[in-house]
């Protein structure tokens, strides 16, 4: 099969970040083109949930497993680990409850990938130092009234978030509103200025899967959550 | 005992085809026999030669087989033309589409209008109580003996969701995919409500006489059209009505003063009920609509999808319900989708918005269409590929 070019930066990066074979589940899926690509690329089972009717409707039609529904209330009928990877896309900043949607991620998923628009972009802090205003920048084009963007934080605010969470970060990727990519884990004061996007690779802290094989199922149990 | 045999031919009457199955010995969810069954059914379009592109429509509480083409017992269009036929969303230039009668209808198939085999007169009240499952169960006998091992899908709306989730328990491995629409888990309180109102106005006519009205050539017309003009209701919704009639009057310019049907609604249930009588059996009517009253998997179908002695994890669900069906309320679609969901099932799920009602999945309703076309269309290319 012929892989495809992912559309969006960020999707080809998501995609370096899972093996082949694994299931997934696209929160915010849209159209299912991010479903598609993995599936092409990595043989991926993918599933996706979809707040906008019609965007739901194209990718049911393309033949995706998409439910049309709303993360802050859908999630809750996953089971613990029904997924090996949980994507949440630029996201997180509009959600209601931004750390109940984390720890949610991390109950459904072995693993969750999430992306957000880093509020610590240099632009954004000399917009607000400067002009005094809320900032609009390309990566954040809302103004204040109409965005729908209601949780702002930095990388260094999600750090914070991740360790009161005992969440741990596998992997972590800045993106530069250039399309420039660096590890975040280098250099965090500097990355927190020129990252305009980061994506975050998560896992929670000792957690290990007791998979029970049988024929037919596979039993899977959390251990120990707590560090 | 003598051996099961079925045999097929044509019913140049009906227009369709029938399947005669003699010494069935067809056991019955009430615990009743039917020693023997027809199953009148038609197909449209060609099986393939791998026989992978066989689509079962399940009908509602008054379908039938035409769900295409012209129904000769009505010379109208069939009951789901808009959605099946050459070049329609579900497209029987590519795929083999097969339609049966339930049992318990009226329209050839066995049931309450037919002749009982015991004493060679026409059931009545006589019949057996059916459920779904009963209706499926003969579904999958012809399904068997027209030689197709999976089914690509079973698509149904209301009493035909019931029939298409019955599929999905009971035949996991006859079928690829479940087109569930405007349907639930459970015939509601409130439904069976419905439905009890609609049976006493035809236990009531005093033509009925417990279901043996044809031994004096009657039919119980009016009961039968007042349970037709009250579930009517139920299929559209207040602003549907609102738009398509509002207050305005019927062939007149001020009111009566009296009972007659002054206003346009009143006008459109009367000629619905009375067109109803000339196509439908009333005992047909009792039965079917009990079957869809018994029908229940509230509690029991998660244990039954999870726990199935036979493999069910490759089939994948479509779930449509409609913003404006207050008969199967999309919560009752969201019950199904979070059950699948939770067992990590392959379920997609879409609510439409429209004023139809619960009869939006037989009308004009575009994203239904493109919905189904694409569902099918794609994943047929993705099992074939």
């Amino acid at each position: 099969m012929n892989k495809i070019a992912s559309i969006r930066k960020d999707w080809k990066l998501i995609e370096t970040l899972i093996e082949e074979n694994r299931s997934i589940l696209d929160i915010g899926c849209g159209d299912g083109m991010l479903m598609e690509q993995l599936e092409k690329n990595l043989n991926a089972k993918t599933y996706g949930i979809e707040i906008n009717r019609d965007l739901a409707s194209k990718a049911i039609a393309r033949g995706f497993n998409v439910i049309q529904g709303n993360a802050e209330i859908d999630l809750s009928q996953y089971s613990n680990h029904s997924f090996d990877y949980v994507i949440l896309s630029q996201t997180l900043q509009a959600m209601m409850k931004p750390k109940e949607i984390l720890s949610e991620l991390l109950r459904i998923g072995s693993r969750a990938i999430v992306s957000f628009p880093n509020f610590g972009h240099w632009k954004i802090r000399f917009q607000l130092l400067i002009s005094g205003r809320m900032p609009v920048t390309e990566g954040l084009p809302y103004t204040w009234y109409d965005t729908p963007n209601i949780h702002f934080f930095t990388i260094k605010d999600f750090l914070k978030l991740c360790n009161d969470m005992n969440i741990v970060i596998e992997k972590s990727i800045g993106l530069s509103s250039r399309g420039r990519q660096f590890d975040i884990n280098d250099s965090l004061t500097g990355v927190n200025f020129f990252t305009h996007e980061a994506i975050f690779l998560l896992s929670y802290k000792n957690y290990e899967p007791i998979k029970i094989k049988s024929s037919k199922k596979i039993f899977s149990k959390n251990s120990v959550i707590a560090s | 005992m003598s051996d099961t045999n079925i045999i097929i031919k044509n019913d140049p009457k009906l227009e369709c085809d029938i399947a005669l199955i003699e010494n069935a010995n067809f056991n019955l969810e009430s615990g009743e026999v039917l020693k023997n069954l027809k199953i009148a059914f038609k197909t449209f379009g060609q099986l393939n030669n791998k026989k992978t592109n066989a689509i079962l429509v399940c009908h509602a509480l008054t379908g039938d087989q035409y769900v295409s083409g012209t129904n000769p017992l009505t010379g109208r269009e069939g009951w789901w033309s808009k959605m099946v036929g050459p070049n329609k969303p579900v497209d029987t230039n590519k795929f083999y589409v097969i339609c049966s009668n339930v049992i318990g209808g009226c329209s050839g198939s066995t049931g309450p209008k037919e002749i009982n085999d015991k004493n060679s007169e026409i059931y009545g009240g006589d019949f057996p109580s059916i459920t779904i499952k009963d209706m499926v169960n003969a579904q999958s006998l012809l399904v068997d003996k027209l030689n197709i091992k999976k089914l690509f899908s079973v698509i149904g709306g209301s009493m035909g969701a019931m029939q298409a989730l019955q599929w999905a328990i009971d035949y996991p491995e006859k079928i690829s995919n479940v087109i569930h629409i405007a349907g639930a888990l459970k015939h509601s309180a409130q439904n069976i409500a419905f439905h009890e109102v609609g049976r006493q106005a035809i236990m009531n006519d005093p033509v009925w006489k417990n279901g043996k009205y044809f031994e004096s050539n009657e039919r119980p017309e009016r009961g039968l059209s007042v349970a037709r003009m009250i579930a009517h209701i139920t299929y559209l919704s207040e602003d549907a009505m609102h738009r398509k009639f509002g207050r305005k009057l019927q062939s007149r310019d001020i009111i009566s003063f009296g009972f007659d049907a002054d206003f346009q609604v009143e006008s459109y249930l009367r000629y619905q009920g009375k067109s109803f009588v000339e196509r439908f059996d009333a005992n047909s009517y009792l039965y079917l609509t009990r079957a869809m009253d018994y029908f229940d998997h509230d509690d029991t179908f998660k244990k039954k999808i999870e726990f199935s002695h036979k493999p069910n994890n490759h089939i994948k669900y479509l779930i449509v319900s409609f913003t404006s069906d207050w008969l199967f309320p999309t919560t009752e679609s969201k019950i199904i989708v979070n059950n699948l969901n939770n067992l990590a099932r392959q379920v997609s799920f879409l609510e439409i918005e429209t004023d139809k009602g619960h009869d939006s999945f037989l009308l004009d309703e575009p994203q239904l269409d493109s919905l189904i076309n694409g569902f099918l269309i794609s994943n047929f290319g993705k099992i074939n590929e």
